[in-house]
């Protein structure tokens, strides 16, 4: 579904990303996780399009496309979901309004037509109830206002409106109690599918205990420096990154 | 400006003949004043970006008389504002057509032309034509004295409520280029209610026009007053408006000036409250792009104890257009307990527009709340790269994103038809659909 291939990447003239490698097929769970400062969030944001990233090198194919070639929007459409890490408050726009006008330009990108306003709120009422989200947030200015958990499981409520090919989670962990690390899990997991892949990126094996990752890699200094089985996040949590860091050939 | 002073001179019997004599009796102490002053001189204080003199160079051509032809034009025109239920009232080139005029208004509510109202109620016309603007007008109002010939009068005796707003359509246009000069007069007795909602809009757009408007509003105690202004005039169009108000005790008001399209504007409000517990709420919404230019200038006079004022101006500029705020609270030594506060936001889309904003406030008494604030910048790029990561494309982001930033200017209008309305031109607005002023 996802090759990446050789991929470097800077952001105001740093580079980040240096020579990074990644295979992801439908169906798998990957985890990505490192130490601060790696890459991790950089990797999230140029598979989404950020324009503040500048790829300098090497190339990703999404689903036989050349991805670094599409705009944002037409990554969206296209079936690439990211869960943000830090969700932008917009003041003055509808959640309403927000949300009906990305599922409908994802329509109009596949050839369907517009969902009727009864059709879409109808939409709105059952993927709320994935991630128990209170449904007078949905009348509110997206994300304004709203707490740590709230804009997390709004991510996960986003995501299960557009119904994405490949989901991008940027330290949705970051900031949620127990109770929201386990809403926000069952949400993904109940969006999981055969022709579907998820990419966790996370510091922390507690969100791997709910979603179940097939692959852990381990990013660092802008490569991926391992890759192993989901036992591989269980031993960086009990000995750390320094043991991996010191067998790295990264220079 | 000589040109103007000499057309006076030699038009005076034509430019008389036309109105009543109430209107014509005020005509030679502003003519003393523009002769005195002349209009406001490029690069003093309050103008420092709008060049009137340069403005109104052109030979522009008067019409002294009644257009001929106005059956034909005000039946043609369709407001975008037609949808609304209001009392519905036209005027071409500053004269006042009777023929569609709302009839069905409540009994001893008068609304219509100026010379009718002098004629109907020579006191009251007397006793507030012209006051405020002779006493605190510049060379601009006193252009226009000498000039109108007609106008506007909404006139609401004591304790007469109006639930349904009035709605004022100001056309110009024609086929030679014209300075209108018009009128409008706003008395609304003690415990009076009304809403009036004035419309600009220019039928020729191959010519250019000129218009000074002046405008005279006095509540009276307990009274409640809406006033909605919205220009969408185009590219070849000057205005030059002038609006006085005075504030009895408890009374109170919602400004709200809209510029959608427009050549030139410049919009002066002179706000004095002089009762106790008056107060007043001012917004101001601008939209310019190509070479469009818009000059609002407020002062809100606090003259008497715990007035209330609440002023909010956004602008959107895109392409080359220039906005200019300025916006003076002035809070006397009596006017304590006042609350005012300003804030002006404007948000830029290029590098080649520019903003000017002169935020002030003036205080004399020691027991006041006051503030003012002024932000100007660019499209949040993070919020736009969020809506974009959603699949919606980057025009429509920032239409959705420039809509989201006029939203309180917009939730300041309390007539539910005008908001919703309003809501639909400005989204056309952004999305460069507002092409014709009649377009719906």
């Amino acid at each position: 579904m996802l090759n990446i291939h050789n991929l470097h990447a800077s952001v105001n003239g740093k580079e980040i990303l240096r020579g990074l490698n990644l295979n992801i097929r439908a169906g798998e769970v990957h985890a990505i996780m490192g130490p601060n400062g790696s890459g991790k969030s950089t990797l999230s944001a140029v598979l989404t399009g950020n324009p503040a990233f500048e790829v300098t090198q090497g190339e990703i194919i999404f689903q036989g496309r050349d991805l670094l070639q599409m705009s944002p929007e037409e990554r969206s459409c296209a079936g690439i979901f990211l869960s943000f890490q830090y969700p932008v408050e917009i003041p003055g726009v509808s959640m309403v309004n927000f949300m009906r006008t990305a599922v409908n330009e994802h329509r109009k990108y596949k050839g369907e037509p517009p969902l009727t306003a009864g059709e879409f709120l109808k939409l709105m009422r059952e993927k709320q109830t994935i991630v128990e989200l209170d449904k007078h947030l949905v009348n509110r200015s997206v994300n304004e206002g709203f707490s740590g958990g709230e804009k997390k499981r709004n991510e996960i409520f986003q995501m299960a409106m557009l119904e994405p090919k490949l989901a991008i989670l940027d330290e949705t962990d970051s900031g949620l109690d127990i109770d929201a690390l386990r809403i926000v899990a069952n949400g993904v997991n109940h969006l999981k599918r055969d022709d579907n892949a998820t990419v966790v990126i996370t510091h922390y094996q507690r969100l791997l205990d709910y979603i179940r990752p097939d692959i852990v890699h381990v990013l660092y200094k802008g490569q991926i420096i391992k890759t192993a089985g989901p036992e591989l996040a269980l031993e960086l949590e009990e000995k750390g990154y320094d043991w991996l860091k010191e067998d790295a050939t990264v220079y | 400006m000589q040109q103007y002073i000499d057309f006076f001179t030699s038009c005076r019997a034509e430019i008389d003949a036309q109105c009543h004599p109430l209107l014509n009796v005020r005509r030679q102490q502003a003519l003393d004043q523009f002769l005195r002053t002349g209009f406001p001189p490029f690069g003093s204080e309050d103008y420092q970006h709008t060049d009137i003199r340069d403005l109104l160079k052109e030979n522009f051509g008067f019409y002294l008389q009644p257009p001929t032809a106005m059956q034909h034009t005000c039946n043609m025109f369709q407001c975008l504002v037609a949808t609304l239920n209001s009392y519905r009232y036209f005027m071409l080139n500053g004269w006042f057509y009777d023929e569609n005029a709302a009839a069905d208004i409540p009994q001893g509510v008068f609304a219509g032309s100026l010379n009718v109202f002098a004629a109907c109620y020579p006191q009251i016309f007397e006793r507030y034509f012209n006051r405020q603007a002779a006493d605190k007008g510049d060379g601009l109002s006193a252009f226009n004295t000498m000039f109108a010939q007609d106008g506007y009068v909404l006139y609401v005796p004591a304790d007469t409520i109006v639930e349904k707003p009035f709605q004022l359509t100001n056309l110009s246009g024609g086929n030679v280029s014209a300075l209108t000069n018009r009128r409008l007069l706003v008395v609304l007795e003690a415990g009076a209610q009304a809403k009036l909602l004035v419309c600009d809009h220019s039928t020729n757009e191959q010519q250019a026009s000129a218009a000074t408007q002046v405008t005279e509003i006095y509540l009276g105690e307990h009274a409640t007053f809406d006033f909605y202004e919205m220009e969408e005039s185009n590219r070849k169009n000057v205005r030059l408006a002038t609006t006085f108000v005075e504030q009895a005790a408890l009374s109170h008001a919602i400004f709200n000036n809209i510029t959608l399209s427009n050549g030139v504007t410049r919009n002066n409000f002179r706000i004095d409250l002089s009762g106790d517990h008056a107060e007043s709420l001012l917004y101001g919404m601008a939209i310019a792009d190509q070479e469009q230019q818009i000059d609002n200038q407020t002062i809100v006079n606090h003259l008497a104890k715990a007035g209330h004022c609440d002023e909010l101006y956004k602008y959107v500029l895109d392409d080359e257009a220039v906005g200019v705020f300025g916006g003076r609270i002035v809070v006397a030594q009596a006017a304590q307990q006042t609350q005012a506060f300003q804030t002006n936001r404007n948000l830029l889309g290029n590098r080649q527009c520019r903003m000017f904003s002169k935020p002030q406030l003036e205080i004399y008494a020691d027991d006041v709340k006051c503030s003012h604030g002024m932000t100007t910048g660019q499209l949040d790029e993070n919020a736009l790269f969020y809506m974009r990561a959603r699949g919606i494309p980057e025009t429509e982001a920032v239409m959705l994103l420039k809509f989201a930033f006029m939203n309180d200017v917009i939730q300041g209008v309390r007539i539910d038809g005008l908001r919703d309305r309003l809501k639909l031109l400005i989204e056309k607005r952004f999305r460069g659909e507002l092409a014709s002023c009649r377009c719906v």
